[in-house]
């Protein structure tokens, strides 16, 4: 197995680095039709994976390093500032308490990639100089898609230009709703064309799109027209990330990389809070995806809060005693 | 390796769940154990050891029991009896609610005991086993609560002996438990010889619930000591494990009058049409046949898929099969845990090695010892072995099918009919397939779903019975009632002076809706008290059931039938008969010479009964932890044998064949031997009344010769014996194909009275078939 360091990790957060990127396709419509997504079933799959799969000890510290390599710290509020912002990237270069990440053997661990609105690109892409660590932008009108097109798209090009190098984009929910699956492929071709060499998450807004069914074909339009991720919510969805709706846009992630022979990469976003929750997702990209879904080129916890919950397992692993937030920088 | 190693390989280690609580409880026994009898341990006798198969240390040494320990068990268990059934349904309910609190109280050390005896992953027992265990435990407190009000005119059946075997042995003992301790009855129970730790963990914990002395007793042992429970003065046997042993203890116990339920096995199909969500059928599959190690009696163990998707429906399969983890059934990270024994993994391996087709074994290590990889056979016919034989491993074979109508011909190509998945996303096509599969259970998109609410059982060689639900309880109650003693009835001697009638008259038999000869050519004349010569009846013999059950098969549509159109057709031959029964009174006095009005007047009434009950003999919908419906659906049994009561020769036969018709069978009716006219002359009366041919067959003869030849028949579904004397030879033979029997246990019944029809007919006459089938979009 390909040993890769922590910086070294950094470098390589980019999915057309280690894999080709996905090209996309052209749309078809017969393979959209015949998705099929089986709710129960679906949710039995995802209820029970906890209970098989569980990580202990070392182990467990070694995989919630991993996912903090795999999360992008964000912040995405109308109250956001040039400080705030700073301070976000600084957390994302030492995310953990020096003397723990050197406890664990864990020096230079950094955080996937910091995610911002593109009004603050600039701000992140400076803070960050230097650290490898990207910068990512949601634009197209987030979170609710309905700006017009041509600045849906000027915003891309602004943001790439700013200094991005993903996109997260989000797409027209009524496209899914009303089943136009031609006009949300061209849309998202559109997007992908003006990223250029950024690279582009599509983000779903699963919570919106009322049927599994709804987010399997949505999930395989995207791929279609060349998203590099799929991502699950902006945050902002009344129901975020769950793991019944991972499990349907892994799926389709598979189905699409044995037709294609493409990698598409997966972001979950949005109420994934806990130490455990991200154990239980990063078990399940092992489980149906393997092990490449477990680099930041592939696999991105869209979170904010996570961090603070690893940070105090993390401090439990290394002194045996519970911890408190007030001994963990905040970010 | 260091964090940082982990770090970049990602594995998962071990996560071991610590046995030190188990092992401390064996320790506390000094790791031996004597049956629990009369509410003590005795002292451990002769012993074998149980080892955990994961490792092949032993665990403890239990006692071979004798059959000794039998009667001293069954003996206890009778003592107890009387005052355990005298107790209020609430003070039962109170003692199954204690031990449903008690399992959950000890759940991890049962959970963990269980998997140390048995290989299973600690997963299974603690999510799975032990909780459907407290589930069982509430369930059946509340059923006794209900009982004294639900159904007062029911007894327990007496001393119940259990024997059950090692792939759930604490589930199965709730299964048999449970029930039988609501019911009022008391319990001789015999776990498997390799999994018996938890039934004496449970032995223990049911003195914390301070369940009375006697009334739930373990005895520990072999088949040996199986077979001597099974011969004990116990007044029922509840079995479940293999087909092979379920088929010894039916002949074993035929005649003796005691009640039978049989838990077999099976080769249950799982079916994945094209429309299906694929990535959850081959999800769906790791909990058919990769659950337990596939030594499930239910499992989805043949695969049947449509051509059109099958090979990339094996490639998703093959590489799901490679994700899952074999090892330490007691790490919390495991798929696929130990085989029970080794003795089990030879044969398991044996199977496999020889099976042609195309092998595939999961690309996953398989630690040393006691493990069988997860493997996927395709290639194989529809004769070859393991598309027919049950092989209790990890092993799935697989065929493909084209159309709807051939996944159905091939799920019922087997001998089997406990268990089905139905995989597609077409409610129409689901819906249609459930009730066409021969199954106890179907399972629409999901698998292995079990509830105490929902009744699990087989129909076929699967056995017969269900379990859970208010259907299993009725398996551990009888009548209060109890009838007379029967006497055959002998046929009026031929006298020294024949009288010959005006105008002669034969009676035939009535096969597929015509009159016919009997095969063999002989005919017996039937007299009349006083010496009259009323007609002949042919000696039918073995052919003529050959013939009758074909016809009977050949009426299928008769099932299809909807219930309206059966119970037309029922109050149509009642009117028929009702116009002519003068003559059919008649008839009766000169067979009996007892007036014949009450009789007929009854009979027409009964026919009226049964036409009622044709469209309200209702399924009911079970209320399972589950977003969807299990549906339990009153399906007919098929062909049903029925031999008639001897001394109410037209009453006794329209009592069998209205309830079997009703609810949609064919029947093959043996008429009264000694006044068989009465049947005999209801065909005219079929004839007119619309009822399809083959619907009802008639065969006259000798009781004994056609009963054997009815009971042993492969192709019968169902044998009914209420001519006197016959119970030994029909339950016997019934083993063949393990089909259910319904005997009078010697005892008459007035056909009359209440007795003589309602629920108890309408039960027999019927299989429940429980559907799930869970929704959600």
């Amino acid at each position: 197995m390909q040993t890769l360091a922590p910086a070294q990790t950094a470098a390589h957060q980019l999915p057309q680095i280690a894999h080709p990127r996905n090209a996309g396709m052209p749309l078809d419509l017969d393979w959209v039709a015949a998705v099929q997504a089986n709710t129960s079933a679906i949710e039995r799959r995802t209820a029970t994976l906890p209970g098989r799969r569980s990580v202990k000890k070392d182990h467990q510290a070694a995989w919630l390093c991993k996912a903090i390599s795999l999360i992008d710290l964000t912040t995405l509020s109308g109250d956001d500032t040039w400080g705030r912002v700073e301070r976000l990237c600084a957390k994302a270069r030492q995310p953990v308490r020096p003397d723990l990440l050197a406890a664990l053997g864990m020096e230079g661990l950094t955080t996937g990639a910091v995610c911002v609105y593109h009004e603050m690109v600039e701000t992140a892409v400076r803070a960050l100089e230097g650290s490898g660590i990207p910068v990512a932008a949601v634009s197209t009108g987030f979170p609710a898609g309905l700006s017009p097109l041509r600045t849906r798209l000027m915003e891309i090009t602004d943001s790439v230009a700013a200094g991005a190098q993903e996109i997260d984009i989000v797409i027209s929910r009524r496209h899914v709703l009303t089943g136009d699956w031609q006009a949300l492929y061209d849309e998202t071709r559109a997007m992908r064309a003006a990223c250029g060499e950024a690279h582009m998450k599509a983000i779903l807004a699963t919570g919106e799109l009322g049927t599994l069914r709804n987010v399997a074909r949505a999930s395989l339009v995207c791929m279609m027209a060349g998203a590099d991720f799929i991502k699950t919510s902006t945050g902002k969805e009344g129901v975020n990330a769950t793991l019944p709706v991972s499990l349907v846009m892994i799926r389709a992630i598979r189905d699409y990389e044995a037709r294609t022979g493409f990698k598409v990469g997966y972001k979950p976003a949005g109420g994934i809070s806990k130490a455990k929750d991200a154990l239980v997702y990063l078990a399940l990209m092992k489980d149906e995806l393997g092990h490449p879904w477990l680099q930041p080129d592939l696999f991105r916890f869209g979170a904010s809060s996570l961090l603070g919950d690893i940070e105090r397992q993390l401090e439990h692993h290394v002194t045996g005693r519970y911890s408190a937030a007030n001994r963990h920088a905040m970010g | 390796m260091t964090v940082r190693e982990i770090f970049d390989a990602m594995p998962y280690g071990p996560a071991p769940e610590s046995a030190a609580e188990a092992l401390a409880w064996l320790d506390r026994h000094g790791r031996r154990f004597g049956p629990f009898i009369d509410g003590a341990f005795a002292p451990p006798g002769e012993t074998f050891a149980t080892r955990n198969p994961a490792t092949g240390e032993v665990l403890a040494e239990v006692t071979q029991a004798t059959a000794e320990d039998v009667a001293r068990a069954v003996a206890a268990a009778r003592r107890a009896q009387p005052k355990w059934a005298k107790l209020s349904g609430h003070a039962r309910a109170k003692y199954l609610y204690a031990l449903a609190r008690l399992v959950q109280k000890h759940a991890r050390l049962l959970a963990v005991l269980e998997t140390l005896d048995n290989g299973k992953p600690i997963r299974e027992s603690r999510d799975i086993d032990v909780p459907l265990v407290a589930r069982h435990f509430y369930y059946h407190a509340g059923l006794a609560q209900l009982l004294p009000k639900e159904h007062p005119d029911m007894a327990p059946v007496g001393v119940c002996g259990a024997v059950i075997p090692w792939n759930f042995p604490l589930l199965m003992l709730a299964w048999k438990v449970a029930p039988a301790l609501a019911a009022g009855n008391t319990v001789v129970l015999k776990p498997a010889e390799y999994t018996p730790l938890t039934a004496l963990l449970f032995a223990e914990i049911s003195r914390e619930a301070g369940l009375p002395k006697g009334v739930l007793n373990i005895v520990t042992g072999d088949g040996a000591t199986g077979a001597a429970l099974v011969d004990a003065p116990v007044d029922k046997i509840a079995f479940t494990g293999s087909t092979e042993v379920g088929r010894k203890i039916r002949a074993a116990t035929a005649g003796r009058g005691i009640a039978l339920t049989l838990e077999l096995g099976g080769k249950s199909p799982y079916i994945v049409f094209d429309d299906a969500d694929l990535d959850s059928a081959v999800e769906g599959l790791v909990d058919a046949i990769w659950f337990n190690q596939g030594q499930v009696c239910c499992a989805g163990s043949r695969l049947l898929v449509q051509e059109g998707i099958a090979a990339r429906f094996h490639e998703k399969l093959k590489r799901r099969m490679d994700g899952l983890r074999l090892g330490d059934p007691l790490d919390k990270c495991i798929d696929v845990g130990a085989v029970v024994d080794p003795v089990q993994l030879a044969a398991i391996t044996r199977m496999v090695d020889a099976a042609g087709g195309e092998v595939y074994r999961a690309a996953t290590p398989v630690p040393p010892g006691c493990f069988y990889p997860p493997t996927l056979i395709t290639g194989l016919s529809a004769a070859a072995p393991l598309m027919q034989e049950e092989i209790f491993g990890p092993v799935l074979v697989s065929m493909t099918f084209r159309t709807p109508a051939e996944a159905v011909d091939l799920a019922n190509n087997t001998r089997y009919g406990l268990a089905a998945s139905i995989w597609t996303e077409n409610v129409n096509l689901a819906l249609d397939l459930a009730p066409k599969v021969k199954a106890g259970v179907v399972w629409v998109n999901g698998t292995n779903m079990f509830d105490a609410a929902a009744g699990f059982g087989g129909m076929r060689e699967s056995g017969f019975g269900r379990e859970g639900g208010r259907e299993g309880l009725l398996a551990y109650l009888k009548p209060a009632a109890q009838g007379r003693p029967t006497k055959p009835v002998a046929p009026f001697p031929e006298p020294a002076a024949p009288e010959a009638p005006g105008l002669d008259r034969t009676a035939k038999l009535y096969i597929g809706g015509k009159q016919a000869r009997p095969d063999g050519g002989y005919s017996r004349a039937v007299w009349g008290p006083k010496g009259a010569l009323l007609g002949h009846v042919g000696l039918g013999n073995r052919k003529d059931i050959r013939n009758a059950v074909e016809a009977a098969h050949a009426a299928k549509g008769w099932a299809k039938a909807t219930a309206h159109a059966r119970a037309q057709v029922i109050y149509y031959i009642a009117e028929n008969l009702s116009a002519r029964a003068a003559e059919f009174a008649a008839r009766l006095r000169a067979m009996t010479g007892r007036p014949g009005e009450a009789e007929v007047e009854a009979a027409i009434e009964r026919l009226f009964t049964y036409a009622a009950w044709a469209d309200k003999w209702e399924g009911a919908v079970k209320p399972v932890p589950l977003r969807g419906v299990a549906l339990a659906m009153n399906e007919p049994v098929g062909v049903i044998g029925a031999l008639c009561p001897d001394d109410v020769p037209l009453l006794g036969a329209v009592s069998l064949l209205a309830p079997a018709i009703a609810m949609g069978n064919a029947v093959v009716l043996v008429p009264s031997a000694a006044f068989p006219l009465a049947a005999t002359d209801l065909y005219q009366v079929f004839d007119t009344s619309d009822l399809p041919g083959g619907v009802v067959n008639i065969v006259t003869g000798d009781p004994a010769e056609l009963g054997k030849t009815l009971a042993g028949h492969m192709d019968v579904d169902a044998v009914w014996n209420f001519a006197p004397g016959l119970d030994a030879l029909v339950e016997r033979e019934s083993a063949a194909n393990l089909k259910r029997s319904w005997v009078n246990g010697g005892q008459g019944r007035d056909w009359f009275g209440p007795a003589g029809e309602g629920h108890a007919f309408l039960r027999q006459a019927t299989e429940v078939k429980t559907v799930w089938v869970p929704y959600g979009e």
